[in-house]
């Protein structure tokens, strides 16, 4: 059990990274708590992978430290580090039984064997694999396969963190859910710390106390799924998570708050045309804009269903804003106007929040020299 | 994949069956035929039963050659197999070496089978070949030509070095088809290095290695050109194996009857120890 | 010891390349310096023997007559392969198994136990010397490698492929053609790489199988060196040249060599 720390981390796999694009990672400081649920969410190729290869031990980041508790494993080989990983797809030992799978990780550590049976009963119960313990392990199902690549992290009493990368890519869409409950309800039991990468908002709100989202190697925002929501540090955040993604609207400034064509919009972040340099947006999520006559001029465009809600398209000026509304709710025929809520109004500086402090997980990227 | 019950599908077979029919048929029902005549090479046959199997099966000769034909198969099997796997462990996964180790690998491949012969005929000659000249300047008394156990050392190597690389692009196939996860998943598990071969390497192996030894038995059974040219069968009958005793029986004596009773048995024996063989490897896979 | 693996494939590359190294060697010599002197290179360096080989009939037309016979062979087993192949990976049918073993065991026959009938089988029917008789003999054993390979290719391809081709009116031999053949392209080049192998290095029934016209290189090389006595440069130019197609083809498939043999199934 142990909190990991990642200092000033940046890695690359070009031998001499010249560009900002050959760095894999650009800049890391994150921390994450014992015990806790994490969740690393990101595009393909945003480098999560990466990271959690380096958290591993599998890969040597380029520059920087990992901690473990204080104690830097930085140069620590994966075997040493107490670690356990569940790949994407199902890591098993064809030509051993379950129970022999499970066993692996001890036996390679010279536990002796009424340890190992003990272990190996226990987690075979935990996981529901008690039954064909003594059954090739090449036989079972995917879903059965990703159990026993969890069950041989499980099985070790020193594993400081327990790391998935995509666990469920290949398993049946109805057995998903299932899964995904199962390992929810194992971290409350065992409180390990664990990560879960994924590209999946939904496995990754659902699993995790703490999200990081991650873009183009760095660290966009690290926050519960509520923060998420509602408090999107970068436009990447509002996009990413949501469906659909929050409103980002290209706007000026006057008077502290947002203009959209010719309309000034108060928001929660107000700011001084002066102190704000870039390109400035105005982000705000669908589900906060409702229809009120004493709001915006739109023209709307399209009404979609989907489910529970409408999705309804409209256009404010030359841009494009989509407003949530419940099933139920009238959609003014011609002259809509709408209303967004200030407090989930925010004002963005090339992509970033304005006033957030940029601390979270974001450094200078890109800039100064690399040992 | 589920196949669909199609009968039509014959017609598609049906051109292979008509030529390998044709080539293998035809000639296969010829040699039973010669079996079972006695001939006097007029081109009159007596019906002669089965005494040529007998005789076969009871002589010297036969179980001399099978003996040396076996002791042959068996050695250059238990070297090229373990040397072939060990050179595939070792190369590199990735990178501009692949490409060059492939195709130099794969040279010895393409060479015509009496050309390998004469390749090492002239590599191991006594006095003028690289070889040769240098076992015996290491003080050696080197010879392929006059002492057996030289004879031996000399078509072994060569086999080795005719195909081995074989067994290696074989063995590579598989080793590259196994994902990093897995050496991940065994890095930190703690498996030592036997433990990632012996329970990861070797089983991802496991298929292209019976294809491997299942080649490269059928086709050391049945090795004719390369011994002919590189020794002939000597010095003496040292070197005959059950190809070059045949060839000896049938175009060298016209002893149809016995040769061609020679080839059945041959050809049941490599029949029987392949499906053997092939059995045994798979046995374990539906269970 | 991670530091020495590397010399392991290169030992035996260096231990692969000696032999060649001294055929090659050896052709570049003249007769005398074979026989009279021990030398690591030539020192009288000549292209004698090769000018020998390419302004003679009788050396340059053995080339000929193997590249005929083998190019044909890969034309012939290769293009019977493919239906049957495709007939093996999509459909299953009456004796589909024992057919699909028997193939196999076309490649345990002892290319010694056929020599002779084949040689009165195509005498026969009027093909013996010609590049035909060679080529046909040779499918015995390579139709059976190229169905194994092709199948393996073919069974990669989703089924789907084929039904939606179908639901777009293609009838089979456009479908065939026009699209199955192209997306099992590397396939049919690796199937090919296998038939001109065999067929190439194979010297028993080609020599069994040829007289005069049809004669190839391999028994070219043996009869002329046991009827002018022992000219080993110019067995040695001979053998060096047989490598150099081989070397061409290779070169051209490396990366699906390994491939093909990954893939096939037994």
């Amino acid at each position: 059990m142990a909190k990991i720390t990642l200092s000033d981390l940046r890695h690359s796999y070009a031998a001499r990274p010249i560009r900002d694009d050959d760095w894999a990672l650009k800049h890391l400081d994150v921390e994450w708590r014992d015990g806790g649920a994490y969740a690393l969410l990101g595009p393909s190729g945003c480098g999560k992978t990466t990271l959690l290869n380096i958290i591993s031990g599998l890969l040597r980041p380029s520059h920087g430290r990992v901690l473990f508790d204080d104690r830097d494993v930085t140069d620590l080989p994966p075997d040493q580090r107490h670690i356990a990983q569940v790949f994407q797809f199902p890591v098993i030992y064809d030509t051993m039984t379950v129970g022999q799978n499970l066993a692996f990780p001890l036996r390679n550590r010279g536990v002796d064997e009424a340890t190992v049976k003990a272990r190996v009963a226990e987690i075979g119960e935990m996981l529901e694999l008690s039954g064909m313990l003594d059954k090739r392990a090449k036989n079972l199902t995917a879903d059965g396969k990703q159990k026993i690549s969890l069950g041989r992290g499980l099985v070790r009493e020193d594993v400081n963190v327990i790391m998935f990368d995509e666990p469920l890519t290949v398993i049946d869409p109805h057995l998903k859910w299932q899964l995904r409950s199962k390992l929810k309800e194992l971290h409350q039991r065992v409180r390990r710390t664990m990560i879960y990468v994924t590209h999946d908002q939904t496995e990754a709100l659902t699993f995790a106390d703490q999200v990081v989202v991650m873009n183009m190697g760095e660290v966009v925002q690290i926050g519960t799924p509520v923060d998420l929501f509602e408090r999107p540090q970068h436009t990447f955040v509002g996009h990413f998570i949501g469906s659909p993604g929050m409103n980002v609207v290209p706007c000026g400034i006057a008077g502290g708050q947002a203009t959209v064509a010719g309309h000034t919009i108060p928001v929660a972040n107000p700011v001084a045309a002066g102190d704000v340099r870039g390109r400035i947006e105005m982000g705000v999520r669908p589900e906060f804009i409702a229809f009120d006559p004493g709001g915006l001029p739109v023209d709307i465009v399209k009404v979609s269903d989907a489910g529970r809600f409408r999705i309804v398209d409209t256009r404010l000026g030359d841009h494009s804003v989509k407003v949530l509304v419940d099933e139920g709710t009238e959609i003014p025929a011609d002259g809509a106007r709408i209303v967004l809520r200030t407090d989930n109004t925010r004002l963005y500086a090339d992509g970033w929040m304005i006033g957030a402090g940029r601390d979270a997980g974001r450094g200078d990227a890109g800039q100064g020299d690399v040992a | 994949m589920n196949k669909t019950v199609n009968q039509k599908a014959w017609f598609f077979v049906l051109p292979v069956l008509l030529l390998v029919a044709f080539n293998a048929f035809i000639p296969l029902m010829t040699v039973v035929n010669y079996s079972v005549q006695e001939t006097f090479g007029d081109n009159t046959f007596f019906w002669a039963g089965v005494i040529w199997f007998q005789d076969v099966l009871h002589s010297e000769r036969f179980h001399a050659a099978l003996g040396r034909q076996l002791t042959f198969t068996f050695t250059i099997l238990a070297i090229e197999i373990p040397l072939g796997v060990a050179i595939a462990l070792c190369m590199p996964r990735r990178g501009i070496w692949v490409p060059v180790c492939l195709v130099t690998m794969a040279l010895p491949l393409l060479i015509p089978w009496n050309v390998v012969g004469a390749i090492w005929n002239i590599f191991a000659l006594p006095d003028i070949g690289l070889l040769g000249r240098t076992l015996n300047g290491l003080g050696f008394d080197y010879n392929f030509t006059r002492q057996p156990g030289d004879a031996w050392f000399t078509l072994i190597a060569m086999d080795v070095w005719h195909w081995t690389s074989l067994v290696v692009l074989l063995a590579y196939a598989g080793l590259v088809s196994i994902p990093d996860a897995f050496y991940q998943a065994a890095r930190i598990d703690g498996a030592s290095s036997w433990a990632i071969f012996r329970y990861i390497q070797l089983p991802k192996m496991k298929r292209v290695l019976t294809i491997a030894v299942l080649l490269r038995f059928m086709d050391s059974f049945n090795i004719y050109t390369e011994p002919s040219v590189l020794t002939g069968g000597g010095p003496g009958n040292s070197t005959t194996l059950l190809s070059i005793d045949l060839v000896k029986v049938a175009l060298g004596q016209f002893d149809l009857g016995p040769a061609a009773a020679m080839s059945l048995i041959y050809f049941l024996i490599i029949l029987a120890m392949s499906w053997l063989f092939y059995t045994l490897m798979m046995r374990n896979e539906d269970q | 010891m991670k530091r020495l693996t590397p010399l392991v494939p290169a030992l035996y590359i260096v231990f692969m390349l000696l032999p060649i190294y001294w055929l090659l060697n050896m052709s570049f010599k003249t007769t005398n310096e074979i026989l009279g002197d021990f030398t690591l290179w030539p020192r009288e360096f000549t292209f004698e023997n090769y000018i020998t080989i390419f302004t003679d009939p009788t050396w340059y037309m053995g080339y000929v007559n193997s590249l005929i016979y083998v190019s044909l062979n890969t034309v012939i087993s290769v293009t019977v392969a493919l239906p049957a192949a495709y007939a093996f990976s999509r459909y299953r049918f009456l004796g589909d198994k024992h057919l699909f073993f028997w193939l196999l065991t076309n490649r345990m026959a002892p290319a010694a136990v056929f020599a002779l009938p084949f040689f009165q089988l195509y005498s026969a029917v009027n093909l013996f010397d010609t590049h035909l008789a060679v080529a046909l003999a040779h499918t015995l054993f390579n139709i059976p490698l190229a169905v194994w390979i092709l199948e393996g290719f073919m069974s990669g391809v989703p089924k789907q492929l084929d039904e939606t081709a179908y639901v777009d009116g293609y009838s089979f031999p456009r479908f065939f053609i026009r699209i199955f053949l192209p997306t099992i392209a590397a396939g049919i080049g690796v199937a090919c790489f296998f038939c001109f192998m065999f067929s190439w290095v194979e010297l028993l029934l080609a020599k069994t199988l040829t007289a005069v016209e049809a004669k190839p290189i391999a028994a070219t090389m043996t009869r002329t060196a046991s009827a002018s006595g022992y000219e080993l440069g110019l067995l040695a130019a001979a053998g060096t040249l047989t490598i150099v197609p081989g070397a061409f083809v290779i070169y051209f498939v490396r990366n699906y060599i390994a491939k093909g043999f990954a893939l096939g199934r037994v």
